[in-house]
């Protein structure tokens, strides 16, 4: 992996162009902070990188766009998966009409779901992680989620969206009604209890 | 034009002098009295009434100590929130009697904003910073965009320096803590475990909080708690930050509130901003810290935007959050 390759430098990662057998494919490497003690950085950064994978393969087993991983390398905190020609959803959601956007809403909405139906929570879900390709939302970086069945845990994934959406795309709040909307159609379980979860969550915040 | 800004959302009661000169804030005085419980914590109307019994004489001395005389203040303006009720009122009351004695008008502005107002008023080439604010009640990421200032990261339970005063008082320790326990976390030398909770951009402390104690009865030493407590709590925080420091592309980051006086937390934000050639800021201790002159200099913003404010309209908000203000002095 050389410097010039990498396409995009995010918070904890460093997304480079690679090859994989012949396919075009990204690598992901998460990249150890000098900041915070060795025994954080180790334990996160491993953690995370085993959490990823299994949590991306499981997703595509649930039936959400993910990109295909194609191997994982625990020591070095490596990811190599399929590399997805499109736009993040931050980036076009602004610039949408109003009928494209309620239709990617509804498509976020029922992702989420689907992956909740088996007890993935993604844990980061914004608009900055999910590409738009091939008419399809992938959703990417699971690298702070975990396999849990509780509604308080599927209540936060909704909320950082909410955040997400509110801060981002802050003329377009209604969006995430959109995303509800199909959610609780798609969800198995009773989705008014995440909604009402969702609530309390943000009455807890501060100043609420 | 000449500020006199007026704090009081919590434990201190401020008064600063301010002075606009061409677009920087010039400080001429920034005096301030810290309410300190006996045992406990902030019991609200005590507070309120330790504010009350000294903002009469820390108005007369900021103004003296600015060299300017009370006719000269063309402005009065106070933390309208978020805070205690008690505490806001008493400000509020002090800013009122002021305006209406010296005929000079009045504008309350929001505490949050002016912690990152003050660092761009202050600092040379702070323009555009992703603020991490950490006290004893907030911790919040705020940055400026889509026309307002927002919230990307806040605490979804305790604040940091909440979660660190809380775990001293039940070792021992005076309010605040936390000065002690930077002290005992220097002489820490083992890790102990504890859970590092961050959800997106938002991060929660209370599970750590918890473990903490846990180790304390189990009679692990003091330091090497203090010591994981920090390296756990203060590396998630910088996580946060670096978090929407990406998501917003903004390559400045700046310090406020507290516990930023705290030299390890300063050390980490600074390392990280380091390393992705963005450039860290933290304006001096009695700027970091609830004081008035932030205030005044918000207030300042505030009013050469054309923001005006009744007497009457100047009621407080204890719950006045940070992406409520109305920002019309930034494009």
């Amino acid at each position: 992996m050389t410097k010039k390759n990498i396409i995009y430098r995010g918070a904890e990662a460093e997304i480079c162009i690679a090859k994989y057998k012949g396919f075009k494919a990204i690598q992901k490497k998460r990249i150890p902070k000098s900041y915070r003690i060795k025994h954080i950085d180790d334990r996160l950064i491993s953690r995370r990188t085993k959490e990823e994978a299994k949590l991306i393969t499981e997703a595509r087993q649930s039936g959400v766009a993910v990109p295909i991983i194609y191997d994982v390398d625990l020591k070095n905190g490596i990811i190599t998966m399929e590399y997805l020609d499109g736009k993040r959803i931050k980036d076009v959601l602004n610039d949408l009409s109003e009928e494209e956007r309620d239709s990617i809403c509804k498509k976020i909405g029922e992702s989420i779901a689907r992956f909740h139906n088996n007890d993935i929570i993604h844990g980061d879900i914004t608009t900055s992680n999910m590409i738009l390709s091939n008419e399809q939302v992938h959703f990417i970086d699971f690298g702070l989620g975990e396999k849990n069945n509780e509604i308080e845990a599927k209540g936060v994934d909704l909320h950082v969206l909410m955040e997400a959406i509110e801060s981002t795309h802050s003329r377009y709040s209604s969006c995430f009604e959109y995303v509800l909307e199909e959610y609780k159609k798609v969800l198995k379980d009773d989705a008014n209890l995440v909604v009402k979860k969702i609530q309390e969550i943000v009455k807890r915040g501060r100043y609420r | 034009m000449i500020c006199l800004g007026i704090e009081g959302t919590a434990h201190s009661i401020g008064v600063g002098v301010v002075e606009n000169v061409s677009g920087k804030c010039k400080v001429l005085s920034n005096m301030i009295k810290i309410y300190r419980p006996e045992k406990g914590g902030i019991h609200p109307r005590e507070a309120a009434n330790h504010h009350a019994l000294y903002i009469a004489d820390l108005l007369k001395e900021s103004v003296s100590k600015a060299q300017v005389d009370f006719s000269e203040v063309a402005l009065i303006s106070f933390s309208k929130g978020p805070g205690l009720g008690p505490c806001l009122r008493t400000a509020a009351t002090a800013a009122r009697a002021l305006s209406l004695s010296l005929n000079r008008p009045i504008i309350g502005v929001n505490h949050c904003v002016a912690h990152l107002e003050i660092g761009r008023g202050t600092l040379d080439d702070c323009k555009d910073p992703v603020l991490l604010y950490t006290s004893g009640a907030n911790t919040q990421v705020i940055a400026f965009a889509e026309g307002r200032y927002r919230v990307f990261g806040e605490t979804l339970d305790i604040g940091i320096g909440n979660c660190l005063d809380k775990f001293g008082r039940t070792v021992g320790l005076d309010f605040p803590c936390g000065p002690q326990i930077e002290k005992l976390a220097s002489k820490g030398k083992k890790y102990l475990e504890l859970p590092y909770s961050i959800k997106g951009m938002d991060i929660a402390f209370s599970g750590l909080l918890t473990a903490a104690e846990q180790y304390y009865k189990k009679n692990e030493s003091l330091e090497d708690i203090c010591y994981s407590m920090q390296e756990t709590t203060f590396a998630a925080l910088t996580e946060v930050t670096e978090r929407a420091m990406a998501h917003t592309e903004k390559d400045e980051v700046l310090l406020g509130g507290g516990v930023a006086s705290n030299r390890r937390l300063r050390d980490m934000v600074q390392t990280m901003a380091h390393d992705r050639d963005a450039r860290f800021f933290v304006p001096s201790k009695d700027l970091c810290i609830d004081n008035g002159a932030m205030i005044a200099w918000l207030g300042v913003l505030m009013y050469n935007s054309g923001i005006r404010m009744k007497i009457e309209n100047s009621f407080i908000d204890q719950r006045f959050r940070t992406d409520m203000a109305d920002v019309s002095w930034r494009d």
